[in-house]
């Protein structure tokens, strides 16, 4: 079965690249003729992921993978981990220092939104070992 | 799809500054020529602009199809009024077209003030249903969307252009006037752009042409300059505010909205970042957006004579000398009628690798197989902006995976036989060491 690989490196610490890999992530989906909402949803995940991981991890990598049924987002660093997942998946929680928050960032709604617009997601961490988000969107025609 | 962006053959040099520059990678350089990509080209003048050797020009009518029409109305975009030197009263231009074969004028002034007017009004009666919304103004940006940004069509504001509405509403005066038949009479907007030329013809959101043709600003300001010195009489034919005539410059139709929820962006790479960040949701507080392809909005369209800033300062300096606004729209059913699309922009999938998600699917695998060959420079040997670009291009079938350089090189080892192919490229593709010029082994440590 034909599958597609894309692989980013996300710099940390790098606000205004930010953005980019879900940029060209999206300009690849658009090329595959995925639906456009689709589209949508994963720049979302993707920006929201991307942005986690300068704020909390300097930096790390995402890959995207796609299949004729789903797109699967993973996005892994080597950062600090989460130490509460629940808590984390609060809406509003967010432990984002104050400069970060000067900047518009930080707000709590990073790995909410990962999940209201993914279909599945599953987050590996722990605290000191990093953090493995898993998202899966099926594609449906 | 018709386009007025056009190659002139004899000048072009085959070099790659324009398929660089490209924002849709819509040129390709074949056989020492640019070739235009006609699907992809969204007819934002950035080769014309970018082009040292002026190989590239935007077509609009020649201004000998005035005598093709008993009655000839002009319609001037207010972009033209920051062309000339030391003026600060639009009625010297526009006593000026009468005198170069136009027997009427209708501002596109004029109607962009109706349309402000009808946008403040839909804000004060509220209830707008997609946000944000993003003005129909700019062909490019129009046309940008049917390719790139489907998910944002609806996004689109319904109404038409103002030159559009001029048009429709000066044939109607022309017609009224003197008792000509519609077809008899000649509707001819005066463009700052390529796009605009285009749009006259083709329009995005009309299913119909409301007008016959379009002449450059740059060639209007050619046969103004003599008879503007010359008038006897200057009539009072301006009937434009500053509402009307700020419509010239990047954030003048945001201003006339009376609503601060807005951003206007100029410059097509900031158009497509900021289209990229609305198609996310990523900027939830925008109410409206006015986008144009060119840097400062209008001004700086490749059919103008002046430089984009001056332009720009003249024409706030004209507008010093008019009212606020002097256009008001009765807003009834007739009139919406009037200046609402007939018809929505329709997405083309020029992107699309194979409307076949399987088989995009293994061109695009064939694709980062083909790239990850590839050096990575972007040098445009091959013709095509970026090896990306050209990966895609050999999958496609539209190139030859021998066209790049480094190709060459292999080949041209091959055929030196035991010998250095090195010493017959060029500096940029040569191994570091080996010869002068190149960098030396070392050079990386550096």
């Amino acid at each position: 079965m034909q599958q597609i690989k894309l692989s980013y490196r996300v710099d940390g610490g790098d606000f205004v690249r930010a953005g980019e890999a879900s940029g060209n992530m999206k300009l690849s989906l658009k090329k595959l003729g995925l639906p456009p909402e689709l589209i949508r949803r994963a720049a979302v995940c993707m920006y929201e992921g991307e942005i986690n991981m300068v704020i909390h991890a300097s930096g790390g990598q995402a890959e995207i993978i796609v299949d004729m049924d789903a797109l699967t987002i993973r996005l892994v660093d080597t950062g600090p981990g989460i130490a509460d997942v629940a808590r984390a998946m609060e809406e509003g929680f967010s432990t984002a220092s104050d400069a970060v928050r000067d900047m518009g960032f930080g707000a709590g709604m990073g790995l909410p939104n990962m999940k209201r617009y993914s279909d599945e997601m599953t987050i590996e961490s722990a605290a000191g070992e990093g953090t493995a988000v898993t998202m899966k969107l099926y594609i449906r025609p | 799809m018709k386009h007025s962006v056009v190659l002139q053959y004899d000048r072009c040099l085959g070099c790659t500054t324009c398929i660089k520059n490209c924002p849709t990678e819509a040129i390709r350089v074949r056989s020492g020529k640019a070739a235009i990509l006609n699907e992809r080209c969204i007819d934002c003048g950035r080769c014309i602009q970018v082009c040292p050797h002026g190989a590239i020009k935007s077509l609009s009518d020649p201004l000998e199809k005035l005598k093709d029409y008993k009655y000839c109305v002009a319609v001037p975009d207010p972009v033209l009024y920051g062309q000339f030197k030391h003026l600060d009263d639009v009625n010297v231009i526009l006593n000026g077209l009468l005198k170069i074969g136009f027997h009427s004028v209708y501002e596109v002034a004029k109607a962009a003030e109706l349309l402000s007017d009808y946008a403040r009004e839909r804000i004060r009666r509220g209830g707008q249903r997609v946000t944000p919304q993003i003005s129909s103004a700019c062909p490019t940006v129009l046309r940008l969307i049917r390719v790139r940004f489907p998910k944002l069509i609806p996004n689109v504001n319904p109404v038409i252009a103002p030159a559009e509405l001029a048009a429709i509403l000066a044939r109607k005066e022309a017609a009224e006037a003197t008792g000509l038949k519609a077809e008899e009479i000649g509707v001819f907007s005066i463009v700052p752009c390529s796009a605009r030329a285009t749009a006259a013809l083709v329009p995005e959101l009309l299913s119909k042409p409301v007008l016959d043709g379009a002449f450059s600003i740059r060639d209007v300001y050619l046969k103004l300059l003599g008879p503007m010195k010359e008038l006897e009489e200057i009539k009072p034919l301006s009937s434009a505010g500053m509402m009307g005539v700020g419509w010239a410059y990047s954030g003048g139709e945001s201003a006339a909205r009376m609503d601060e929820r807005y951003v206007a962006v100029d410059g097509i790479e900031n158009v497509i970042r900021m289209l990229e960040e609305i198609e996310d949701g990523r900027q939830p507080e925008v109410g409206f957006i006015e986008l144009s392809a060119c840097v400062q909005g209008c001004v700086g369209g490749c059919l103008t004579v002046e430089n984009p800033y001056i332009a720009q300062m003249r024409v706030k300096k004209i507008m010093k000398h008019l009212p606020v606004s002097r256009n008001r729209f009765i807003f009834n059913m007739d009139t919406a009628d009037l200046l609402r699309t007939d018809r929505e922009l329709e997405y083309v999938p020029v992107f699309v690798l194979d409307e076949d998600r399987a088989l995009a699917m293994e061109k695009m695998g064939r694709i980062k197989e083909m790239r990850s060959h590839l050096p990575g420079l972007d040098c445009g040997s091959c013709g095509a902006p970026s090896c990306h670009a050209f990966a895609e291009d050999v999958v496609l079938g539209r190139a030859n995976p021998e066209d790049c350089i480094f190709k060459v090189r292999e080949r041209m080892q091959y055929v030196a036989g035991g010998g250095d192919a090195d010493e017959y490229l060029p500096a940029p593709f040569r191994r570091p060491g080996a010869h002068p010029g190149s960098l030396p082994e070392d050079a990386s440590q550096r």
